[in-house]
């Protein structure tokens, strides 16, 4: 146990990796021992997240600067200073649970994969490991290393296992990713030069101190630093992706593999959202409040523009895909409150704002959690339906309720969590967010004004896709596309969305235990 | 077990019945019913058992039953984070009167309802596979659209229709015990969810011959999705008031003189100088109009209203449900709730803008709809259009400050209109029997025949007497009968209140009172008396105890419930009945107890007038000389374009869908194509050519100029990468078990560096 607790970050981190490369050795007819070693796998990471909640409750770190939860430290490389260095507070502990909680149930998810079962089920737990590592990582330059890594298998993922436009899509998704990628490497070593560290924890306090006119190498500490801001920023806007970064986001949803679009809107978008918080708020806190405007005019055009746009597809998981921009848009809108108010209430010496500013992000972590768990079981969904009619075409589906009742009840419920149905989880964290983000200043005020557009949408486009699936006269052409196999979800599906859909409920009726361990930290960050 | 707890347990079983009839018994309909109707039974119990705790509670108004937890916990204490509980004041004990009790009618009800039935749906497509139940035993007509049509099994999804309601009712009792704004909005969207699955509940319905018919389908996103725009608002107006008191409780925030007192500050002090509108709104009356908006959607006031007609096409019980007792009800509930709010700044003279707006609202809405529900033909059109008119009536006292009026008339609607609804599901149950029947004997009828319209009707009174009485019972409460009927007490005390208050709002309610009785008296006249007028009508029966059981009791309560609220100082009653029990009861709820208006004769004879008049009009038209065969409607002759404006609602649904539908519908795809895929894309596909039309210029330099130089070199190299070749076998396993070796090697070497070292 003792092990465990000193090494637990590692252990989850690691093993899915361990776990990936043995699946390389498997034979590759042996389709199903692979699938069960993937899930088997799979589910220690999750096993060990759920020990560290209970540690983590037991004895809350929430300053990451004074002691991080489950920290581990070593020298990695030592003629760049940069360390071995992981750690967790409330935030990052809420985003490993989303991750190592959605990768087990996008594995069983993925029982209908029929090619090369092992590398891909191997590429699905390297792509665990890389997302991990970013929400663990306390080092920028190890915070760098499992970004990219990340990338790589999503991109074979999506060029592999995906549909029929899966080259440009994944081609598009990681030139474009990458292109973020490079300010973020260029601007860590700008910081990594400066400090003569990588280590966060050490960057997070000396950095924001550095006087704007102090040099460095001949240019202004101002300058470089609003550079770094931008490179940050902008790699971490098309991850999320903020309004208009985010076309990379329905090619690649709509040509990956079922759970690929799983993982990728249940985490992968979270990875950009969890590097504002994480690094922009706290390193870059006067560029971070003088864009904050900026950004919650891009938040509300994603939360408008992503809803008519969603509103307007045709295309099943495209709308499902497109839902996403607009849901995250509620994040962005929420961290644009955070930066204008400061890490630790800077800007707003008063006051005023301060409990405002809490609450917004509060809800944006809730938020992420929320679309995390909803988007994830949304695609699920669409993916079912894709497996057995062969199509996304919402014209010409119909109707498919009295074939698939219980399929139909499942979507129903999924389709107003994302709606955002009081009682539901997506409530809780819109709620939020819109309470702490309308009484901060006039612009705020006004963008929350416009962002209500988009939630009327959100019903529109939600039940755009209940009435063309499910509802309406039964269309037989749909059932005869099925070439005989039942419409009707299976035990096995049912088995991967129970955990997601018990989680809708509960967060809806009692959020309290997740919102008190993100509250904590956030509470700390701002004040 | 304490009050308290037992208050928490009221809205559990039904619930808890919702999961339990989907996870478990879905499959057997009896069991469903039974349970269904054991849970709203259990909850009945418990709301009696606590109503009675909290009529002996002494002062309930200063004592209510609360009690709280900590639902989100945010900032740095208790004090920042939000809490969430349950509380039965006055008002709220008014709630758990009503709302169980027409909630059971409605439930045992509807298992009668729901257990026979068929509907119109099409068969789409042309693949043939095996049948999917729909058409086994039922021949495809081709209906004048040219659309195969075959007859549908209305009570193939009852146990569904059964959880669904209760849902319904589980978030009905949610909202009414609620102690904070937001687990009245929690309920108030629930109930907004069922209505939209329950109105489109049977969605693969289709009208033969109507293909442009407005579908159950339809109807319900229309239902869900304009009352969300008054939601989103609400939703705003929620988060505004949260922000400006730090709480959403209600007696933290309306029952507090210090908190109101602070909310009378002007909302846009700066805006205000420059917008003459905005000057005169306070805080309290900007979160006020935003909550009102809320309302407005879901009372159907208008121009909101336009969602509550086509929701008649749920089956009936959904609509006695949604469209009485519960949903509907609950945007005047929270009017009245936050009667505090809107009432701030308002010193017994002058009203402020939020209760103008409201009072505007309100009355115009109740003659607006009345003058509409005067020209349709389907039954529960008229209901439909009357329930609107009558919310108008509750919205209107609110705004005049008729806090106990509006509370009053909200009970004893709930339960005349229940009992309206459901006599009309009962009538069209009756006909579309009797259709079934005459079909049997050799009758032929048309494949569009409306078992709903009252044409096709006439002469049901001996066909179907308890129907036909309760249902007059029912009427009688509607229009005001005096003396005897609760409609007439709870409707009166609005008039007294607004003649002495708001004299415009008084006339247009009068003259929307006067409608009332005449559409009233039409309906009745057209359903039930003469002969009849189709052999369907001619055949008619109903004898389900199961429906007629709930029609006699809430009858009893349409009469008995208004004597609760006898004026004190009316003439015999008011002694009789114990002098007003209801406002005195009520009235504890609000810090300062409202006056007792002074009883007056002349708005109390006025409105007797009006609607006795009403009444004896619809009777000389409709009753005196029945309908025969075939005959137009005699208000056609009289009111001539009129009635054509009337019939077809003023042609709102026309004008939304030109003004708001269709330039949405055209706005998201141009987002979409134009913003999304042109110009975003667009530059992105430019860069990409760009960087690659680069690419090759490099390239033709690289080849043309300096390999030719290199190549030599290369030559060398590639000599001796001859013999690395064979590690290349591009086989991807291959590469991968070898990158797995060197990541296990390093891993090893990585894990002893870190924590064996």
């Amino acid at each position: 146990m003792v092990f465990i607790h000193q090494n637990l970050l590692t252990l989850i981190t690691f093993i899915p990796l361990a776990g990936g490369v043995l699946l390389l050795l498997f034979p590759g007819e042996r389709k199903n021992a692979a699938r069960w070693f993937a899930l088997v796998v799979s589910l220690i990471p999750l096993a060990l997240a759920l020990l560290g909640w209970m540690w983590f409750n037991a004895a809350p770190c929430n300053d990451l600067v004074q002691q991080a939860c489950f920290e581990q430290q070593t020298l990695w490389f030592p003629i760049l200073n940069s360390y071995y260095h992981l750690g967790v507070d409330g935030i990052s502990m809420t985003m490993v649970l989303l991750t190592t909680l959605l990768t087990p149930l996008a594995i069983l998810i993925s029982w209908s994969i029929e090619d090369r079962v092992n590398l891909y089920m191997a590429l699905f737990l390297t792509l665990e490991m890389g997302m991990l590592g970013v929400f663990v990582s306390l080092d920028l330059l190890l915070f760098f290393v499992f970004w990219e890594f990340g990338l790589v298998p999503m991109y074979f993922l999506i060029n592999m296992w995906g549909s029929a436009n899966r080259q440009y899509a994944s081609f598009k998704f990681i030139i474009y990713t990458m292109a973020g990628s490079l300010g973020l490497l260029l601007s860590i070593q700008l910081i990594g030069l400066t400090m003569g560290t990588f280590d966060l924890t050490e960057i997070m306090v000396r950095w924001p101190a550095l006087a704007p006119e102090s040099r460095l190498v001949g240019v202004a500490v101002g300058v470089v630093k609003n550079v770094a801001f931008w490179l940050f920023v902008l790699a971490f806007a098309i991850k999320v992706p903020v309004w208009p970064f985010h076309t990379w986001l329905p090619d690649a949803h709509t040509e990956a593999p079922t759970a690929g679009s799983m993982i990728l809107a249940g985490v992968l978008l979270k990875l950009g959202a969890y590097g504002f918080l994480r690094l922009v708020l706290p390193l870059f806190p006067v560029q971070a409040h003088n864009f904050a405007p900026v950004l919650a005019v891009l938040a509300m055009l994603a939360i408008v523009l992503g809803a008519f746009s969603s509103f307007a597809q045709t295309d099943f998981k495209r709308l499902v895909a497109y839902s996403s921009v607009n849901h995250m848009g509620w994040v962005v809108l929420a961290i644009a409150v955070a930066g204008w108010v400061g890490v630790g209430g800077q800007h707003d010496p008063e006051g005023i704002n301060q409990l405002n500013a809490i609450i917004a992000t509060n809800g944006a972590v809730l938020q992420m959690f929320n679309h995390g768990i909803s988007a994830a079981a949304m695609f699920a969904l669409v993916g079912m339906m894709y497996d057995r009619l062969h199509t996304r075409d919402l014209t010409q589906m119909g109707g498919l309720w009295l074939v698939a009742p219980v399929y139909g009840g499942i979507m129903i419920f999924t389709s107003m969590a994302s709606l955002g149905l009081p009682g539901l989880n997506g409530f809780v964290s819109e709620f939020m967010v819109v309470r702490g983000v309308w009484p901060v200043s006039p612009v705020f005020e006004l963008m929350v004004f416009i962002s209500l557009l988009g939630l009327l949408f959100t019903g529109a486009y939600i039940l755009k896709a209940i009435a063309h699936v499910l509802h309406g006269p039964l269309n037989r052409d749909a059932v005869a596309l099925a070439h005989g196999r039942s419409l009707e979800i299976n035990l096995r599906e049912v088995v991967a969305l129970a955990p997601l859909l018990v989680l809708m409920l509960l967060i809806g009726v009692f959020p309290a235990w997740l919102v008190g361990v993100i509250n904590q930290t956030v509470t700390l960050l701002l004040t | 077990m304490t009050l308290e707890t037992l208050v928490w347990l009221i809205p559990l079983p039904p619930l808890l019945a919702f999961f339990v009839i989907l996870l478990f018994t879905r499959g057997n309909k009896r069991i469903s019913d039974l349970v269904s109707v054991a849970s709203i039974l259990l909850t009945w119990v418990i709301s009696i058992i606590v109503l009675i705790g909290a009529l002996g509670t002494f002062h309930l108004g200063e004592n209510p039953i609360i009690t709280q937890i900590v639902w989100l916990p945010l900032g740095e204490s208790v004090e920042t984070s939000l809490t969430m509980g349950a509380l039965v004041d006055p008002l709220g004990a008014v709630m758990l009167f009503f709302v169980p009790l027409t909630a059971t009618m409605i439930f045992i009800y509807s298992t009668g309802y729901m257990a026979s039935g068929h509907y119109w749906t099409e068969v789409k497509g042309e693949a043939h596979g095996e049948d999917h139940e729909s058409d086994e035993h039922h021949e495809v007509v081709v209906d004048d659209a040219g659309r195969k049509l075959t007859q549908f099994d209305a009570t193939k999804w009852k146990a569904r229709f059964m959880a669904f309601i209760s849902l319904f009712a589980g978030a009905m009792l949610i909202l009414s015990i609620a102690d904070s704004l937001l687990l009245l909005f929690v309920g108030w969207e629930i109930m907004g969810l069922c209505s939209y699955l329950l109105i489109g509940f049977w969605h693969n319905r289709v009208y033969p011959n109507q293909p442009n018919r407005t579908t159950p389908l339809k109807a319900g996103i229309k239902a869900f999705m304009t009352t969300r725009v008054g939601d989103v608002f609400m939703l705003l107006g929620i988060a505004w008031l949260y922000s400006v008191t730090g709480t959403l409780n209600f007696r933290e925030t309306l029952y507090s003189g210090e908190m109101l007192l602070a909310l009378e500050a002007p909302a846009f002090p700066t805006l205000g100088q420059s917008v003459p509108l905005l000057a005169g709104l306070s805080i309290a009356g900007s979160i006020s109009i935003l909550l009102f908006i809320g309302t407005v959607g879901k009372s159907a006031q208008f121009p909101l209203h336009t969602w509550l007609p086509d929701a008649m096409e749920g089956p009936t019980p959904v609509s006695a449900m949604i469209h009485a007792a519960t949903m509907v009800s609950a945007g005047v509930y929270l009017l009245i709730r936050m009667f505090p709010l809107i009432t701030v700044g308002w010193h017994g003279h002058g009203y402020p803008p939020a209760m103008k707006v409201i009072a505007g609202v309100g009355a115009f809405t109740a003659l607006f709809a009345a003058t509409i529900s005067i020209a349709q033909r389907d039954v529960k059109k008229v209901l439909a259009y009357s329930t609107i008119s009558q919310l108008g009536y509750m919205v209107a006292a609110v705004g005049i400050g008729a806090y106990i009026a509006a509370a009053f008339h909200l009970m004893t609607h709930a339960i005349f209109k229940a009992l309206l609804f459901m006599g009309s599901g009962s009538v069209i149950h009756a006909v579309e029997h009797g259709e079934q029947h005459a079909h049997h004997e050799g009758h032929h009828f048309p494949i569009d025949f409306d078992a709903q319209d009252m044409f096709n009707m006439g002469g049901l009174w001996s066909r179907i007497p308890v129907t036909a009485w309760t249902f007059l019972v029912g009427g009688m409460a509607l229009s005001g009968f005096p003396l005897i009927t609760a409609g007439f007490w709870s409707k009166d005390e609005i008039l007294a209140d607004a003649w002495l208050h708001a004299p415009v709002v008084f006339f247009v309610l009068a003259a929307a009172a006067f409608l009332t009785g005449f559409y009233t008296m039409r309906q009745i006249g057209l359903t039930f008396a003469g002969k009849p007028r189709t052999h369907a009508a001619e055949e008619a029966t109903q004898r389900d105890w199961r429906m007629n059981l709930p029609l006699i009791v809430l009858a009893v309560f349409g009469v008995v419930a208004g004597y609760v609220g006898v004026h004190e100082d009316f003439p015999l009653l008011g002694r009789l009945f114990g002098g007003n029990p209801f406002h005195h009861f009520v009235s504890q709820t609000l810090l300062e107890s409202p006056e007792v208006a002074l009883f007056d004769w002349t708005p109390v004879l006025l409105s007797v007038i009006v609607a006795v008049g009403g009444l004896l009009v619809g009777w000389l038209v409709y009753v005196r000389r029945p309908l025969e065969v075939g005959e137009a409607d005699p208000l056609k002759k009289v009111l001539g374009p009129l009635y054509t404006l009337f019939e077809n609602k003023y042609y709102f649904d026309e004008l939304y869908e030109v003004a708001f539908i269709r330039p949405s519908q055209w706005l998201a795809r141009q987002i979409y194509e134009v913003i999304d895929r042109g110009m975003i894309d667009g530059l992105l596909h430019f860069i990409a050519r760009s960087t690659e039309w680069w690419a090759f210029r490099n390239k033709d330099f690289d080849t043309g100029v300096v390999n030719r130089g290199v190549d030599s070199m290369a030559e060398g190299i590639g000599e001796a990468s001859d013999s690395f070749k064979y590690v290349q076998s591009g086989r991807i396993q291959q590469y991968l078990a070898v990158v797995a070796a060197g990541v296990l090697m390093l891993a090893a070497v990585f894990i002893w560096a870190l924590f064996l070292h």
